[in-house]
């Protein structure tokens, strides 16, 4: 399975237990738009750091949240092996 | 007998009920002779009115030592076998030591005790003994980290529930514990079979569980007391199936109705039960009608036990209580009143309260305060659970999630492990705040368990 359909398949699922409608998931939806909260997304981080074995939030000191899906799959899929 | 009617330990003890034993995996000893026995090698007259410290490597001779120096010593500290090696200094200065019993004399030569007494098996005929005083017994707390303190107790306290229950009907119970019996749990349940007339099989750490059933039953235990993870562990282990005790009883952890539903399953002829006490507060109560928590009229004076609840903590006032910390720097026991304040948090719900946690074990979500415990019973639910923890891990998000450790009962196909991990964060989102839902559920093969029989919380 690609970094990507991982991420994405994260979000319905966490989406589908938190009772969430998730918009389309285009590149350039915005986090916020998703209709996620904190919570949603720290829960997010924590099960693709189990599955990924990486946390692109805490590696890096000066990593930005991302603001956008697609920057969010890239913050994964950018992570040096 | 004392001019003031102090009872020790041997006045309990007499010739006139025979075949009672106290045994461990290795040796058997008769309680009905242990009165004209010693363990001390004879020396127990080097040993009246001094300050005791029993450090010895096994259960019995301990139980042996108490049996011998309860009524002579003024006092005698119980270390139990986790004892860090490095509080030992400051727990002598702070009880004022002056004597050791222990099975490895060599230890303590040039230490600074000016007694030691070696305690040794087979046990030796020697002049039975008059009890001379009530004496002081010092039992250590089970805090997680730094020196524990000495919680200060006498007999009496000791017994107080022992006693106020009165003797158990039919013949007279065998005793067990999954317990050491020099913490407070462990002890009661020693007390209880001295005081009741009957026998005890003491555990052994370095035994396989199967083993030690195979043991419980071959000595016939009637009656066993353990924590709610030491009673999992025995559900999982496929061990129960042999083993019908006529009472089953939980104390020293929160016990979840589905702890009591599943050993009510695994033993349909026993009573099952579970009792509040701690080192400090005593035994405040049994609890036998099945149900997790305790009736809200508990509250108030009932046989002699106060209680009350403040700030959520159960406060507890009665005579089974310590009477004090020991030491020099030793704080107050009680409030002003004579309260204890167990920091075990209860919650009303109904014409109950339920146990929430510890005050201590607070983990911090995103700056909201989460009882791991409160977790643990929800998931606990779940018919394919076993047992559960709770913990918080850092999030970059949020400061800190709640992700929970899982073991599934015997026999669950691997397979449906996803679809149990969705039935059990629903079940947590229905009944939790949302902050207390599990972000992450792992199933794990063991979790571990303190040497006093407590999940393990290294991270509270």
């Amino acid at each position: 399975m690609s970094v990507r359909s991982k991420v994405i398949e994260a979000i319905q699922q966490i989406a589908k237990e938190q009772h969430v409608t998730l918009p389309e998931l285009s590149e350039d939806l915005s986090l916020h738009e998703t209709g996620f909260d904190s919570l949603a997304f720290a829960i997010l981080v924590a099960r693709l750091e189990d599955e990924t074995g990486v946390d692109p939030f805490t590696i890096s000191e000066d990593a930005a949240f991302p603001a956008t899906v697609g920057d969010f799959v890239r913050a994964y899929e950018n992570v040096p092996a | 007998m004392s001019p003031r009617e102090i009872f020790a330990l041997r006045d309990h003890l007499g010739a006139e009920l025979t075949g009672r034993t106290l045994s461990d995996a290795h040796t058997s000893v008769s309680l009905t002779d242990v009165l004209s026995q010693t363990v001390l090698g004879g020396r127990l007259r080097e040993l009246s009115g001094r300050a005791v410290l029993l450090k010895l490597s096994d259960q019995l001779r301990s139980g042996l030592a108490m049996i011998e120096l309860d009524g002579i010593a003024r006092r005698m500290l119980l270390c139990p076998p986790d004892l860090n090696p490095a509080h030992l200094d400051a727990l002598i200065a702070d009880a004022g030591i002056d004597a050791v019993v222990t099975d490895e004399p060599d230890r303590w030569t040039d230490t600074g005790v000016p007694l030691v007494v070696t305690a040794q098996l087979p046990l030796v005929p020697t002049i039975p003994a008059q009890t001379e005083r009530g004496t002081e017994w010092l039992m250590l707390t089970s805090g997680t980290s730094g020196v524990p303190k000495i919680a200060g107790h006498t007999l009496e306290a000791l017994t107080g529930a022992i006693v106020a229950e009165g003797a158990a009907r039919g013949p007279a119970p065998v005793w067990a514990t999954f317990y050491d019996i020099r913490r407070y749990g462990g002890l009661q349940i020693f007390l209880r079979a001295i005081l009741s007339g009957g026998s005890m099989v003491l555990s052994d750490p370095h035994e396989a569980l199967a083993d030690h059933v195979a043991r419980l039953n071959a000595r016939g235990v009637s009656h066993i007391s353990g924590t709610p993870s030491h009673w999992r562990k025995l559900l999982m282990s496929g061990s129960a199936a042999h083993f019908a005790p006529r009472y089953v009883r939980l104390s020293g952890e929160i016990a979840d109705q589905a702890v009591l539903d599943g050993l009510k399953a695994a033993f349909p002829g026993s009573s099952v039960g579970h009792a509040y006490a701690s080192t400090e507060a005593g035994v405040g109560f049994a609890v036998n009608d099945g149900l997790e928590g305790f009736p809200a009229d508990y509250l108030g004076n009932r046989n002699g036990v106060e209680m009350k609840v403040v700030d959520g903590s159960l406060r507890i006032r009665s005579s089974r209580t310590a009477h004090a910390y020991i030491g020099r720097d030793a704080s107050a026991l009680t409030d002003d009143d004579g309260f204890v304040d167990s920091g075990d948090m209860v919650e009303l719900r109904g014409n109950r309260y339920y146990f929430v946690g510890r005050r201590g074990g607070i983990i911090n979500i995103g700056g909201l305060k989460v009882h791991p415990e409160e977790i643990e019973a929800v998931i606990n639910r779940h018919p394919d659970v076993r047992m559960s923890r709770a913990k918080s891990r850092k999030s970059p998000i949020t400061g800190g999630i709640v992700v929970a450790d899982v073991i599934l009962a015997d026999g669950t196909d691997p397979g449906r492990a996803k679809e149990i991990r969705e039935q059990i964060v629903q079940q947590c989102r229905a009944q939790l705040a949302s902050h207390k839902v599990p972000a992450v559920v792992r199933f794990v093969e063991t979790l571990d368990v303190t040497p006093a029989g407590k999940l393990a919380r290294t991270d509270a």
